[in-house]
């Protein structure tokens, strides 16, 4: 017999379910107070450094329609590319945000500040981006994927690189609307289905 | 800060098929095209880190959190409790865990549950804790009913409390279900069953534990947690700038 592997495995996921914000959002279910204070209100706080910017989209499942009941989380690093805990990093930037789809709309907005570039493990850096990570009923583990921007430099961005139909790098990137303003769709499954990652 | 080294890939083998016809909503929310594998980086091996200071002292406590403590929850008094552990067994400390769940009559307080089983008044079905320094959490609840959804013709879900837990990287986040030891309906549910290792689902249901049952008060019920961990070695390309 050859030696044990000492590894545990990980936890199997399960899908979130239709209820999801009782425990996440309760304020979104009209159960706030609950808490004193909710998580991931906001990636930002007064004074945080960077242009402010505001992010809008939706979710869509494979027949186009926007899912009413999808919760997301983002992480991101401050506008000089550092994360949340690393030194030097804004204490003005928490960079985790939890945001729901509208009940009645699907739409989300992400009002966040625009990240930096930050650094590869393998050398050069990364385009600015914003990690995401989607959970809702009928989906049995969280989806993660990134949003790029339109108006920054992506050509040497080593994940972007990684894809090989070059059309579908385009659904990672959000399209810019105006000064601050971006869109961000997200298409679970078919035409234009986003590059979801497994990092 | 020092490189930790990369997340341990995920086990995918491990976890629900994301596409599952028995559990028809994953038919058309799960994407078609593979998932694009790379070695994390740091947004996937940083991550947020909540403080002792935002957690209340009721917060672990469904039976008496929704009333701030005046009147206590309607139904089976349980303790829910065990360990989170990394997948090279360290033990994940000061991170965040938040349950949610339905009352023993199976309904949620949420503004779509139209469930005709009632609203518990003194019940709120969220929970939030962080693990000390061994890993370790409690919740003290009620157990949570079984109820009917509408997928197939007559389906039910087993009597189940949502898990929601952080971990110290974006990466390791996951969110699942605990199910608990000897519920007949876990062998029909279709969620469960995403699982398509028994062995796996079998990790998912907690045993009652008589040892940390509190005589003439609540029963218990382990449940420990796994994250992903990271590999370690003293040959890794370092992460510039951190």
């Amino acid at each position: 017999m050859v030696q044990k592997l000492d590894m545990l495995q990980e936890t199997p996921s399960q899908t979130a379910g239709p209820y999801v914000h009782i425990g996440l959002m309760p304020s979104y279910t009209d159960n706030g107070g609950i808490y004193d204070e909710e998580i991931g209100v906001s990636p930002i706080a007064a004074g945080a450094r960077g242009e402010i910017i505001e992010i809008v989209g939706s979710v869509c499942d494979g027949t186009g329609w926007a899912m009413r009941d999808a919760l997301l989380e983002s992480w991101q690093a401050d506008a000089a590319g550092i994360f949340p805990g690393q030194e030097g990093a804004d204490p003005g930037v928490s960079g985790h945000c939890r945001f729901a789809a509208d009940a009645v709309s699907g739409e989300f907005t992400l009002r966040t500040v625009k990240p930096g570039p930050v650094p590869h493990r393998a050398g050069g850096r990364q385009a600015p981006h914003i990690s995401l990570w989607i959970v809702a009923r009928g989906i049995n583990i969280g989806l993660q994927t990134r949003i790029y921007f339109e108006d920054e430099d992506n050509s040497a961005d080593p994940l972007l690189a990684r894809i090989e139909q070059r059309p579908r790098v385009e659904t990672l990137i959000a399209k810019k609307l105006g000064p601050g303003q971006y869109r961000f769709d997200i298409r679970l499954q078919g035409a234009g289905e986003t590059v979801f990652l497994d990092l | 800060m020092t490189d930790l080294g990369p997340l341990i890939p995920r086990n995918r083998a491990i976890h629900p098929v994301p596409y599952d016809p028995d559990y028809k909503t994953s038919v058309a929310r799960s994407p078609n095209l593979p998932l694009l594998s790379m070695e994390s980086g740091p947004s996937e091996e940083t991550g947020p880190v909540f403080g002792h200071g935002r957690i209340g002292a009721l917060d672990n406590n469904l039976i008496l959190n929704w009333t701030k403590g005046a009147a206590p929850a309607v139904g089976e008094r349980i303790l829910m409790h065990g360990h989170v552990l990394d997948e090279t067994a360290r033990p994940v400390r000061n991170t965040l865990l938040e349950i949610w769940q339905a009352n023993a009559g199976g309904r949620y307080r949420h503004k779509k549950d139209s469930y005709l089983a009632p609203l518990d008044p003194n019940f709120g079905g969220c929970g939030r804790t962080l693990t000390d320094e061994n890993g370790y959490y409690q919740f003290l609840t009620v157990r949570p009913g079984a109820y009917p959804w509408p997928n197939r013709g007559n389906d039910w879900r087993p009597m189940h409390i949502h898990v929601s837990v952080y971990g110290h990287s974006f990466g390791q986040r996951l969110i699942t279900q605990m199910y608990f030891e000897g519920d007949p309906l876990i062998a029909h549910c279709p969620i469960a069953h995403t699982i398509k290792s028994h062995g796996q689902l079998d990790r998912l249901v907690a045993p009652l534990d008589l040892a940390y049952s509190r005589p003439l008060d609540f029963l218990a019920y382990k449940f420990d947690i796994v994250l992903r961990g990271r590999r370690q070695t003293m040959f890794e390309n370092k992460l510039e700038g951190m």
